[in-house]
């Protein structure tokens, strides 16, 4: 029995109910709860379960697009494989969720390039700079050499707040009296190749899509690091608020048209918000996911593993 | 946006035409649309439910007036529910109290409650002359105080420091005793984020809270969430007497049915909504625009607003008043209109505040400032005689101004034409009816509805 996702949950974590696996289910305890209490019975699979699925997705903001896609899915599957237990179809649509996300998981790879420079952008207050933090750990912890970019020189204090996460790695933040983000990303990526540093960490201001000289700012620090280094940035990461409803997928597709997104970082799944926007977004303008973040600290930051994701957002385990 | 609730029930309101009262069975296919455009805009799963359930009460029976058609005719039960369900109108502060009257502030990472606090002292000090005194108990946050403290001075409004060594009670109480030694009228608050599951987090803000009394807590909440706005408002509004909400970022372009979802679970009331990351951007919340944008009806309220604001009122006072006396619309008028639309940030800026279709209709037939350009050109080549009194513009005439403005006759009749849709419309609007101006409202932009 749900032997997909027997190998990555023995792989990752001694799943302890500590661990990260635990603290994501924990918060998503909420739809898992409402799934286990459906599927608990193993009664017959009717329209009535089809529609409480159908609720479970919609409130874990799959939206209504590719919540139509699952259930139609499910629905096949369901047909094509002689599914008559209601107790099946809780790992069935697991499965079609997995079918989903699964192209989306697709871990970064930042060797290749020296310096290999990291751009991140979103909305105000999605997590970025927390984000930075904790990559910034996370490549370490690679043995690679780390400086991080105070780009964002619009928000009050943003960057006192990126020199503290700098501190609390013990690199080197870059960072101007002045308010051009694109100069100091300038400045650190020429740092970066000076000192011979492997990854670079840029740091720019929230924005919304709808603010179109900020999005033309952003492009603008785009090209000026391609400037410094020819290919550079070599990934633009994204980070969007698991809290995020459907707004997430204008999101995604303004910055992306902006600025290639090269993926996505997934903030705050350690709250009650489910992050079901992925599937909208694997749906309709798919962008592999690198991380997920499950906390504040500098060490709750993982990669996206698409079986525990969905594990967790289904609560699908052995027990 | 393609998914507004106007456009979805266009194709069902067309099944429904010519019947004269809504019934179960006629307004089915609506309602099911109703729901869809809901839940798009995020307005969380039991809202809706509960929400088109009422919408169903509300319009069984109604009769189709005039020469609405019947899903025209629920659209309007559906935005006046929705508004009802909003709160009808605008509740502000009340600090009625003995000074300091503490405002506390609560809410997710992130979600905007720092950036409030700074706008809301900026607020009371400049329009209500209070004397208001920040503080931040956000000891968790990197550089948190500091954000605050750097807010305060460029707003110039007292800042009570703290460090990352003390208590968040301690430290607020500490502000709170200093409030009250230096006469300030106001203690704003600024708390760290916290997740609703978080315990400790939780608790130490409902120790805040009984330390601190306060007159208003602020549920500040972005309005971007998603359907998890239920469960994060009930959470903050079972831990905390919360007395009203504030909803931040709606200058993006999030349909906002958080605003519904919250204020259906916490029964208070969105006293502001922030619009802009500066220390300007906060405003009264409006329900009935509210209510429009979670509909993908378009902010039509706030741009007639915005066109009060930006625009030189005794000029519109003038016009009002002439249309009220259903006294010519005259292409000087025009002219005027075209002027205030440069001041309103131009073709670019105006098409946001649209209706959703109509927007989608002007991006189609590019609209751009050059068209307006030229629209100027033109009236400005007419004689004080020709704007007055448009119908004196035959062929010759026509032709001169053509010249004159370095454009062709063609363009000289397009422009009279939409000069007739904007006649039109404004009689509409003298007769009174946001739903009849809205459908007039094409005639309004250029190179519409051509
Ligand atoms: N565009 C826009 N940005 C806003 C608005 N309100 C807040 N912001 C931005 O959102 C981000 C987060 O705002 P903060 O005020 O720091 O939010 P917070 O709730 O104090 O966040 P934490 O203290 O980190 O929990 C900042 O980048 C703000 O500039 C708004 O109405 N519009
Ligand atoms: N619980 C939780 N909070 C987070 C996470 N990531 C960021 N935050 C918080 O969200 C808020 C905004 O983060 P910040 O990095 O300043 O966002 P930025 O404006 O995009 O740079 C801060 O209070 C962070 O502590 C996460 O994964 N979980
Ligand atoms: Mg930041
Ligand atoms: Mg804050």
């Amino acid at each position: 029995m749900l032997s997909f996702l027997k190998k990555s949950a023995a792989d990752t974590e001694p799943a302890g109910q500590s661990g990260w696996l635990g603290r994501l289910k924990s918060g998503l305890a909420r739809t898992g709860g409402q799934l286990s209490s459906l599927f608990a019975g193993g009664g017959k699979i009717d329209d009535e379960l089809y529609e409480d699925l159908e609720t479970v997705l919609i409130t874990s903001d799959v939206g209504m697009d590719a919540t139509s896609l699952l259930m139609a899915d499910l629905r096949r599957h369901v047909r094509e494989q002689h599914l008559t237990d209601a107790a099946q179809l809780k790992e069935a649509l697991g499965a079609c969720l997995l079918r989903l996300l699964q192209p989306l998981a697709q871990p970064l790879d930042a060797s290749g390039h020296k310096p290999f420079v990291i751009m991140l952008c979103g909305v105000n207050g999605a997590g970025k700079t927390t984000s930075i933090g904790k990559l910034a750990k996370y490549f370490q912890n690679q043995g690679k050499s780390v400086l991080l970019a105070a780009g964002d020189t619009f928000r009050a204090a943003a960057r006192e707040q990126l020199m503290t996460w700098g501190e609390r790695n013990n690199v080197t933040v870059i960072a101007q009296q002045s308010g051009d983000a694109a100069a100091v990303i300038f400045d650190a990526v020429q740092a970066a190749q000076a000192r011979g540093i492997d990854i670079v960490l840029a740091d720019t201001a929230g924005r919304l899509a709808t603010q179109a000289h900020l999005m033309e700012e952003i492009r603008k620090v785009k090209r000026v690091i391609a400037k410094a280094l020819p290919d550079a940035p070599h990934e633009v990461l994204l980070v969007l608020d698991a809290n995020t409803g459907q707004n997430a997928l204008s999101q995604t597709k303004a910055f992306d048209e902006a600025l290639g997104v090269t993926g996505l970082v997934l903030t705050k799944l350690d709250g009650t918000a489910k992050g079901g926007i992925v599937a909208a977004i694997a749906r309709a303008h798919p962008i592999p996911v690198r991380f997920i973040g499950v906390g504040e600290g500098l060490d709750d930051l993982r990669p996206f593993v698409a079986e525990e994701f969905v594990a967790a957002l289904l609560e699908l385990n052995d027990d | 946006m393609l998914d507004n609730l106007t456009q979805r029930l266009t194709g069902v309101i067309k099944t429904l035409r010519g019947q004269a009262r809504l019934t179960e069975s006629n307004i089915q296919d609506a309602l099911r649309e109703v729901r869809m455009a809901l839940l798009e805009a995020d307005v969380a799963l039991p809202v809706v439910k509960e929400f088109t359930a009422h919408v169903k009460e509300a319009a069984l029976g109604q009769e189709v007036i005039g020469n609405l058609n019947p899903g025209q005719a629920l659209i309007g039960v559906v935005h006046r529910e929705l508004t009802k369900l909003m709160g009808e109108q605008n509740v502000g502060l009340n600090l009625a109290t003995t000074p300091p009257a503490v405002i506390l502030m609560a809410g997710l990472q992130g979600a905007g409650k720092t950036t409030s606090s700074g706008k809301l002292a900026k607020m009371l000090q400049t329009q209500q002359k209070k004397k208001v005194l920040l503080v931040s108990c956000d000891v968790y946050r990197p550089a948190a105080i500091e954000q605050l403290r750097t807010l305060a001075q460029q707003l110039e409004v007292d800042f009570f420091p703290s460090d990352l060594s003390q208590k968040p009670v301690d430290i607020a109480l500490a502000a709170h005793d200093y409030a009250k030694r230096h006469y300030h009228d106001v203690l704003i608050v600024d708390t760290a984020g916290r997740l609703a599951i978080d315990a400790e987090m939780m608790d130490e803000i409902k120790q805040l809270h009984a330390k601190l009394n306060p007159v208003e807590t602020l549920f500040v909440v972005d309005a971007m969430t998603g359907q998890d706005a239920v469960n994060t408002a009930k959470a903050f509004g079972d831990a905390l007497p919360l007395t009203g909400v504030i909803l931040t970022k709606l200058d993006g372009d999030a349909r906002g049915g958080a605003a519904l979802s919250v204020r259906n679970v916490t029964g208070k009331p969105i006293k502001f909504v922030g619009v802009s990351e500066k220390m300007t951007g906060l405003e009264a919340f409006h329900p009935e625009r509210m209510a429009s944008r979670v509909l993908g009806m378009g902010d039509v309220l706030s741009l007639i607003e915005e066109a009060h604001r930006e625009v030189d009122q005794a000029e519109a006072a003038k016009l009002a008043e002439k249309v009220k006396k259903g006294e010519g619309f005259d292409l000087n008028d025009f002219k005027m209109q075209i002027v205030q639309m440069r001041k309103m940030g131009g073709v670019a800026g105006l098409l946001d505040k649209l209706p959703a279709q109509l927007s989608q209709a002007a991006a189609g037939s590019k609209v751009d400032d050059k068209q307006i350009d030229r629209i100027e050109g033109i009236i400005n080549s007419m004689t004080p005689a020709e704007r007055a009194k448009p119908e004196l513009l035959k062929a010759s005439r026509k032709r001169r101004i053509a010249a004159g403005a370095g454009v062709q006759v063609m363009h000289v009749n397009q422009l009279l034409n939409q000069f007739e849709q904007t006649q039109k419309m404004m009689k509409m609007f003298s007769k009174g009816g946001m739903a009849k101006m809205m459908r007039g409202m094409k005639g309004m932009l250029p190179g519409m509805g051509r």
